[in-house]
C-alpha cells in the first residue's frame, strides 16, 4: 500500500515535466509576436530589435525554455507581454472567481446527481429512470454557451431576477449575497453540465452494488427496501461516485472558459481568451501549468483516496 | 480461456462464426434499444440536410437581403435574417455541413492515430509501451478545451481546417489508451500464439487478430467523440477561434447572441442554431449509448 503511494506521488513529476515541455513547444510554434503587436509607424528597425531582446525573443526556443523552466522553479512564471505585471500576480487575481465557480458548481452537480442517479438505479426501467436518463443525456450533449445564453435570456432578460454578469452589481456594495446571486446562474449553468455525466455515473455504480451478495444477505434478513438503499446500497456505491471529483477537474475548468466568457465573469478561463487574443505566452504558459497541474494533483488524490476508503483495493 | 479448450474450437472456420454471430448479435440488441434506433433515424435525417443544403435551403447562406436586416419571421425568410441581412435559415441548414465534417474527419483522422499508436504499445510492450505511455498521460493532463484552443491559436489563422487539423492531432490519447488495453488482454490468448506459431509476422497478427478483436470499444469510443467533436466544434466557433463568417457554423451564429441586445430582441438568430446542435449532438450519444449496450455490454459511462 504505501508502496503503491509512493510509487503513485512519484510518477507525477515526470508528467509534470512533460507538461512544461509540451505546452512549451506548442508554444514555440506560434507565429507572430507581442513585439509585431505593439509596432508603432514611429519605431525603428533598431527599436524592435531592442524590444525584441528585451522578451528575450532573440534567443533560441529551448534556451528559453530552460531559462523559463528554471525561474518556474524558482517560483517565478515570467511576465505578461501585454501588461508587464508577473504572470504569478495576473493568475492569482484569477483563480479565487475561477476556484469559486468551479466548487460550487462542482459541490451543485453532486447535490443534483446523487439523488437523481439513485431513482435512476432503484427504479431501474421504470418512467423515472428514463426522465433521469433524459436529463443525464440533456446534460452531457448541451452546449455550455447554448444553455448560459439560453438562461441569461430566460432569468436575466425577460424575468429580470438574476443579473446577466459579472460578480457584483455596478455600483453597488458587494458583499457575500451580492456575489451569490451573480454566481447562481453561471455556477448553475456548469453544474448541470456536469452532473449529466454524473448522474449516469451514480446510477450504474448503485446498480452494481444492488448486485452484491451483502445486499441479497440483507435482503434475507427481511430488512425493508429503503433501508436497503439507504444503508447499503448508496453508501457503498458512493465511494467509487466521491472519488471521482478529481477526475471532475479538467471538464469543470473546460467548462468555465466558456461559462465566465458568456458571463463576464473575471476568472482563469476568460484570461485564457484575453491572453490568446493578445499572444500573451508567459500568461497562457501559466495558465497552462496551473491547469494541468490541477489535473494531475485532482487525477492522483482520486486514486489515492479510492486505495484509502476502500479497503478491498489491492495494489501489489 | 481455460488451457482445456479443445485445439478444433481454435480453427478459421469457427472463429469466423463466432464473428459473425458476434456482430449480428450486436446488431439484435442495438435494435431493442429504442432511443438509438431512433437517434440514428434523426442523425440520418441531418446528415441528409448536410449533403442536400444547397436543395434544401430557401436561399444562399451568405446572400445579403439589403431589404430585410435583424428581421424577425416573415414568409420571405422563415427565420428571419443576421445582423447583415443573411438569411438565418439557409445559414443553420448550411452550418450542419460544417458540424458533420468536423465531427467525421477530426474522430477519423484521431482514431487511426490512436488505433496506430495503441497498437504499437500494447504489441510492442516494454520501453515502447512505458514511453507512449507516458506521452498519453501528459497529453491527458491538459484540460481538453484549454490545450485545443492554445493549438487553435498557434496554428495560425483560425478556419474549419485547422480545426479538425487541431481536434485530430490532439484527440488520439483516449483511444490509443482503449487499444492498448484490448491488445494487452488478447496478445496472450491463444488464438494469437497460434497464429505466431503458424508463422504470422508481427503486422500481420496485429492488422488480421488482434485488431479486429479489439475494436467494438473504439467504435463506441468514436461516436461519443464525434458528438464531444461537435460540440467542441462549436465552442471553438463561438468563441472566434473556429469556423469564420462569413461560412456559417452553428458555433459562430451564436457569437452574435453575446451582445445582450441581440440576445433580448433577435431569439430567431440564436435559438435554432443551438438547438441543433443540442439534437444532433444528443442523438448521436444515443447512438453510442446503443452501441455500447450491444457491443459491450459490461462497458461503463
Amino acid at each position: 500500500m504505501q508502496r503503491y503511494l509512493i510509487r503513485r506521488v512519484l510518477i507525477t513529476f515526470p508528467i509534470m515535466l512533460g507538461i512544461t515541455v509540451l505546452s512549451y513547444a506548442i508554444m514555440s510554434l506560434t507565429p507572430g509576436d507581442p513585439v509585431q503587436m505593439q509596432i508603432s509607424p514611429t519605431m525603428t528597425q533598431a527599436d524592435i530589435e531592442i524590444k525584441r531582446a528585451a522578451f528575450g525573443l532573440d534567443r533560441p526556443a529551448y534556451v528559453r525554455y530552460f531559462a523559463w523552466l528554471n525561474e518556474l522553479v524558482h517560483g517565478n512564471l515570467g511576465y505578461s507581454f501585454s501588461s508587464g505585471a508577473p504572470v504569478t500576480k495576473r493568475l492569482a487575481e484569477r483563480v479565487i472567481p475561477t476556484l469559486t465557480l468551479t466548487v460550487t458548481a462542482l459541490i451543485c452537480s453532486y447535490i443534483i446527481a446523487v439523488p437523481v442517479g439513485m431513482i435512476s438505479a432503484t427504479r431501474r426501467y421504470t418512467w423515472m429512470d428514463y426522465v433521469a436518463t433524459l436529463f443525464a443525456f440533456l446534460g452531457i450533449s448541451l452546449p455550455t454557451f447554448f444553455l448560459g445564453l439560453a438562461g441569461i435570456y430566460i432569468f436575466a432578460l425577460r424575468f429580470r431576477v438574476l443579473p446577466v454578469g459579472g460578480t457584483m452589481t455596478l455600483g453597488g456594495e458587494g458583499g457575500i449575497l451580492d456575489l451569490l446571486h451573480h454566481l447562481i446562474l453561471p455556477a448553475g449553468v456548469l453544474a448541470v453540465a456536469g452532473a449529466g455525466a454524473l448522474t449516469r455515473y451514480v446510477r450504474s455504480s448503485v446498480l452494481e452494488v444492488l448486485g452484491q451478495d451483502y445486499v441479497r444477505t440483507a435482503r434475507a434478513k427481511g430488512v425493508s427496501e429503503p433501508v436497503v438503499h439507504r444503508r447499503h446500497a448508496l453508501r457503498n456505491a458512493l465511494i467509487p461516485v466521491v472519488t471521482l471529483a478529481g477526475l471532475q477537474i479538467p471538464a469543470l475548468l473546460a467548462g468555465a472558459v466558456i461559462t465566465e466568457q458568456v458571463f463576464e465573469w473575471p476568472g482563469m478561463g476568460r484570461l485564457t481568451i484575453e491572453a490568446i487574443n493578445q499572444r500573451d505566452y508567459p500568461v497562457l504558459m501559466g495558465i497552462t501549468i496551473i491547469t494541468a497541474v490541477l489535473v494531475t494533483v485532482g487525477n492522483l488524490l482520486a486514486d489515492v483516496t479510492y486505495s484509502l476508503v476502500d479497503p478491498r483495493i489491492r495494489y501489489e | 480461456m481455460s488451457k482445456a479448450l479443445p485445439a478444433q474450437s481454435l480453427s478459421q472456420r469457427d472463429t469466423h462464426a463466432w464473428t459473425e454471430s458476434f456482430w449480428s448479435l450486436a446488431m439484435r440488441r442495438f435494435m431493442r434499444h429504442r432511443l438509438a434506433v431512433a437517434g440514428m433515424v434523426v442523425f440520418a435525417a441531418i446528415a441528409a440536410m448536410a449533403v442536400f443544403a444547397g436543395v434544401i435551403a430557401p436561399g444562399s447562406p451568405t446572400a445579403i437581403d439589403v431589404a430585410a436586416f435583424q428581421a424577425p419571421p416573415t414568409s420571405d425568410h422563415l427565420l428571419g435574417t443576421d445582423s447583415v441581412g443573411r438569411d438565418v435559415l439557409s445559414r443553420v441548414i448550411y452550418a450542419s455541413r460544417v458540424s458533420l465534417t468536423v465531427g467525421v474527419l477530426a474522430v477519423a483522422m484521431y482514431v487511426i492515430i490512436g488505433t496506430m499508436v495503441g497498437s504499437i504499445a500494447g504489441y510492442a510492450g516494454g520501453t515502447v509501451d512505458l514511453v507512449l505511455s507516458r506521452v498519453m498521460d501528459v497529453m491527458l493532463s491538459f484540460p481538453p478545451l484549454i490545450i485545443i484552443l492554445f493549438a487553435v491559436s498557434v496554428f495560425g489563422k483560425p478556419s474549419l481546417w485547422n480545426v479538425i487539423i487541431v481536434l485530430g492531432l490532439l484527440g488520439w490519447p483516449p483511444v490509443a489508451r482503449l487499444v492498448r488495453g484490448q491488445i494487452l488482454a488478447l496478445r496472450q490468448q491463444e488464438f494469437v500464439q497460434a497464429a505466431r506459431a503458424m508463422g504470422g509476422s508481427d503486422a500481420r497478427v496485429v492488422a488480421r487478430h488482434l485488431l479486429p478483436n479489439a475494436m467494438a470499444p473504439v467504435l463506441v469510443a468514436a461516436t461519443f467523440g464525434t458528438a464531444n467533436a461537435i460540440l467542441v466544434e462549436a465552442a471553438l466557433s463561438f468563441l472566434g477561434m473556429g469556423v469564420q463568417p462569413p461560412t456559417p457554423s452553428w458555433g459562430n451564429i451564436l457569437t452574435d447572441a453575446q451582445s445582450l441586445t441581440v440576445l433580448e430582441r433577435m431569439p430567431w438568430l440564436w435559438v435554432p442554431p443551438g438547438f441543433m446542435i443540442l439534437v444532433s449532438v444528443l442523438v448521436i450519444n444515443f447512438v453510442g449509448d446503443g452501441l455500447r449496450d450491444a457491443l459491450d455490454p459490461s462497458l461503463k459511462l
